[in-house]
């Protein structure tokens, strides 16, 4: 639908496309000299390191396009549809840790994009968007395929800029990458006039560099950090709550050493899974809505909480009256609006989370007096194991499916999520003990976003070992993306946890509606290995438990993409569960506590 | 139904003995403490572009800050102007507004103006005009211009604080008014002290707080 080659403007494209690429330099120190403003365009991002670029072509778009089309140093990914580039580039972000590229041309092509920048901005992602626009004298006039991408993205950017010239758009972008990646990272977007991008100039863009006003601060004022050593220190029943901010500053081995040595218990949010070895004996698991009941108990018993780069997101806290109220908060974050914004920071240090860690390390006299409280986490922890029951006739737990391809892969494997209970029973049945391992849609919950996820995630590490969760209901929002992953061989596995059913919401449907699972169940969805079979890649059912080792193999196995389509327990829940906007420690294990609490 | 883990029950695991309210601060159970909204004027230099102007009033819509006036106009620098923003929010509210404000890209400082700022704003009033002789005492009396009068039209403008035109506004209701048009507050900080924090807030303690923010 983005594709408007054949419409009134696309004859302002004067140069045909070759058959052939033309010869590369043999050179390597040959530069293309700066011929247009989509020149220009191509240079900011090759002085910015990118490598790879998702997109989809169209009319507004093309001049970019075109400069790229003798680039040998950057490899563009053409996806399916906008949405799945957004989502690849978004997932290649997470797992660098470097803003992630994709491209879009106007119109449809950029509103195409919103729902994964939006997704970025959530989750803090570093993300570069580039759209495609209207010329300058059309803006406004409702040409065709035209939408104020500004006006549509400004909620959802950490930045946006309009670009006005040829001689400017190279800065613009440069601008764009910088404020991505600096401070609290974030989503930019660059939208590109076609009368920018296509006629000449020949300047050179500088390096990427934030604009003098923005000064992210970097590490926290050394008195209060002594204040909050202090207070921790003098804990009787301390924790740690490392959020998406400890893997965001890279600070997860500060994280271990600080916990380690002044022996207090870790547990993460969802976005800060990985960001502490959960085989660890600190380990408190994942707090919030479906994490763990002993870090749930924890986290609202504590007296002093230490938290990093956390937001306070309603799944996590719950009822906000009821989160950690008997606790003094330390709360580190690099964005001053973080702090007290849901929970009031008793004791607020604003750094990046890499150099308050070792600012407090220096700070602390003594570690806190809390052998009874570590003994009381432990208690909790044998309590409250995360379980569940398997008959081992059918239907399948997909919490075994989780446990059993977690032991047949590699530490370090990637996972991503779709969104739904799958990514729950991923999220709780994965051990996790490595960062930039886990990639969700965390703060916007998009389903589909798992599969192009993987996508992104397989070609930023190649090396490394990409498993996709999805739901029936997910999968089907971006399955079309197999066509990429055949296209492109990758090596990816992809489970769908499939129930038939949107299944979160017929379980809350169950739980809170009377069970009256309107618009729910999906009887109609495809077989999965059919579908995965008619793109080209690995199609595999699994019905049987005694199926289940065979088929993790010969998936495992295949080079390439491969989905295996898990048909589960249709009536399976997630629990522990705390109701939306509950108190943490009133945590469900199972529908009769729905009623209690 | 399947799914059950093991564990004690909700009715048999430990509580808590404190409470939150619902802006997350820590309270005395026994006595909540509730914030009132008061009113605040906010002063933001920004970056004189195209678009600034969307991105702030957008802010405050998608977050449901309470927005009284918010005017904009040029400074001496060209390439700067200054935004006065007046909301009514609880001191949590004043503070993330402040703070959210301050997030954005273009926005060079922000700062809540003292009680003692000097604060205008003008109004534009066009009356019924029977009686001039009446009309013209009202506008004098409280400092203001006729711009326009016609055989059955009076149009004044008054400036001052918002005390003073709801006043004159009352007066001008025994006419009959037909039109008003307000422009909100214009507001600078007075004598020496700069309107404008120019320096990044990056120091932030628990009780950092603006002098403003302690009533």
């Amino acid at each position: 639908m983005s594709d408007s080659a054949q419409t009134p403007h696309a004859d302002e494209v004067e140069r045909e496309a070759a058959d052939e690429r033309p010869d590369e330099p043999d050179d390597e120190s040959h530069v293309e000299p700066i011929e247009t403003g989509a020149d220009a365009v191509v240079s900011a991002l090759k002085n910015a390191g990118v490598d790879h670029l998702f997109g989809v072509q169209g009319g507004a778009i093309m001049p970019v396009y075109d400069a790229l089309y003798s680039e040998s140093d950057m490899t563009h990914v053409t996806m399916a549809h906008e949405q799945g580039a957004v989502h690849a580039a978004d997932a290649y972000g997470i797992v660098t840790g470097d803003p992630g590229v994709c491209m879009a041309t106007s119109g449809p092509g950029a509103t195409n994009l919103v729902t994964g920048i939006a997704d970025a901005s959530m989750d803090s992602d570093p993300l570069i968007a580039l759209t495609g626009q209207v010329p300058t004298d059309l803006v406004g006039n409702d040409a065709f395929q035209e939408t104020d991408t500004i006006g549509v993205t400004q909620p959802i950017t950490k930045y946006n800029r309009f670009a006005t010239s040829p001689d400017e758009v190279g800065d613009d972008v440069s601008t764009a990458f910088a404020l991505a990646d600096e401070g609290r990272q974030g989503p930019t977007l660059v939208d590109l006039p076609k009368d920018v991008t296509q006629p000449e100039t020949d300047v050179e863009p500088g390096k990427p560099e934030t604009p003098d006003t923005y000064n992210p601060p970097e590490k926290a004022d050394a008195e209060a950090v002594s204040e909050a050593a202090d207070v921790i220190s003098d804990a009787e029943k301390p924790i740690i709550l490392a959020g998406g901010g400890v893997i965001k500053a890279n600070a997860s081995d500060e994280l271990r050493a600080f916990a380690t040595e002044y022996d207090i218990p870790v547990m993460t949010t969802m976005p800060g899974t990985g960001a502490f070895d959960q085989t660890h004996e600190l380990s408190m698991g994942i707090a919030g809505m479906h994490g763990t009941g002993y870090a749930n108990m924890a986290i609202t018993l504590t007296d002093c909480m230490l938290a990093i780069g956390t937001r306070f997101d309603d799944r996590l806290t719950g009822d906000v009256k009821t989160f950690a109220p008997d606790a003094d908060i330390v709360h580190v974050d690099i964005d001053p609006a973080e702090i007290s914004k849901n929970i009031e920071a008793d004791y607020p240090l604003l750094g990046d989370a890499k150099a308050v860690l070792d600012q407090l390390s220096d700070a602390m006299t003594d570690a806190p007096d809390a052998d009874a409280w570590r003994e009381q986490c432990q208690t909790w922890k044998d309590e409250y194991p995360l379980d569940y029951e398997m008959p081992e006739d059918r239907p399948l737990k997909p919490q075994y499916i989780v446990e059993q391809f977690d032991e047949a892969m590699p530490d370090d494997t990637i996972v991503t999520a779709g969104v739904g209970q799958h990514q729950m029973w991923a999220w709780q049945y994965w051990t996790w003990t490595e960062p930039r391992t886990w990639v969700t849609s965390h703060g916007l919950g998009t389903m589909g976003y798992g599969f192009p996820a993987a996508i992104g995630a397989k070609l930023a590490k190649p090396d490394k070992e990409v498993i996709a969760f999805e739901g029936d209901g997910s999968f089907l929002m971006t399955s079309q993306e197999l066509s990429v992953a055949v296209r492109e061989n990758l090596d990816i596995t992809i489970v769908v946890l499939n129930n038939e059913a949107v299944g979160m919401v017929r379980q809350w449907q169950d739980g809170f509606y009377e069970g009256r699972r309107m618009a729910s169940e999906y009887p109609w969805v495809p077989e999965f290995d059919k579908l995965a079979e008619a793109y080209g890649a690995r199609g595999f059912r699994l019905e049987d438990y005694d199926e289940v080792e065979e088929t993790i193999e010969a998936a495992l196995e295949y080079d390439g993409p491969a989905v295996v389509d898990a048909i589960i327990d249709p009536e399976e829940n997630v629990y522990p569960m705390v109701p939306s906007g509950g108190d943490n420690s009133l945590f469900a294990l199972s529908e009769d506590h729905l009623d209690e609490i | 139904m399947t799914g059950k883990l093991p564990g004690p029950g909700p009715g048999e695991r430990m509580r808590p003995e404190g409470r939150r309210n619902e802006d997350g601060i820590r309270i005395d159970p026994e006595a909540e403490a509730k914030h009132e909204p008061r009113r605040a004027v906010l002063s933001a230099l920004v970056e004189h572009e195209p678009g600034v102007l969307a991105e702030v009033s957008g802010l405050f819509s998608r977050r449901q800050f309470n927005i009284e006036s918010l005017t904009v106009g040029t400074t001496v620098d060209e390439s700067r102007a200054r935004m006065t923003i007046v909301i009514e929010e609880t001191r949590p509210g004043i503070q993330q507004a402040k703070k959210q404000l301050r997030k954005l890209i273009p926005v060079v400082s922000v700062r809540e103006l003292d009680h003692d700022s000097i604060q205008r704003e003008l109004v534009i009033v066009k009356v019924n005009g029977e009686e001039p002789d009446k009309v013209h005492a009202i506008t004098e009396m409280y400092g203001g211009e006729t711009l326009d009068a016609g055989p059955r039209t009076i149009t004044v403008e008054i400036t001052g604080n918002e005390q003073k035109i709801d006043d004159a506004i009352d007066a001008y209701k025994q006419f009959g008014i037909r039109e008003i048009v307000r422009t909100g507050y214009a507001a600078l900080a007075r004598g020496e002290q700069q309107t404008a924090e120019v320096e990044p807030e990056v120091k932030l303690t628990a009780d950092s707080q603006t002098p403003a923010d302690d009533d």
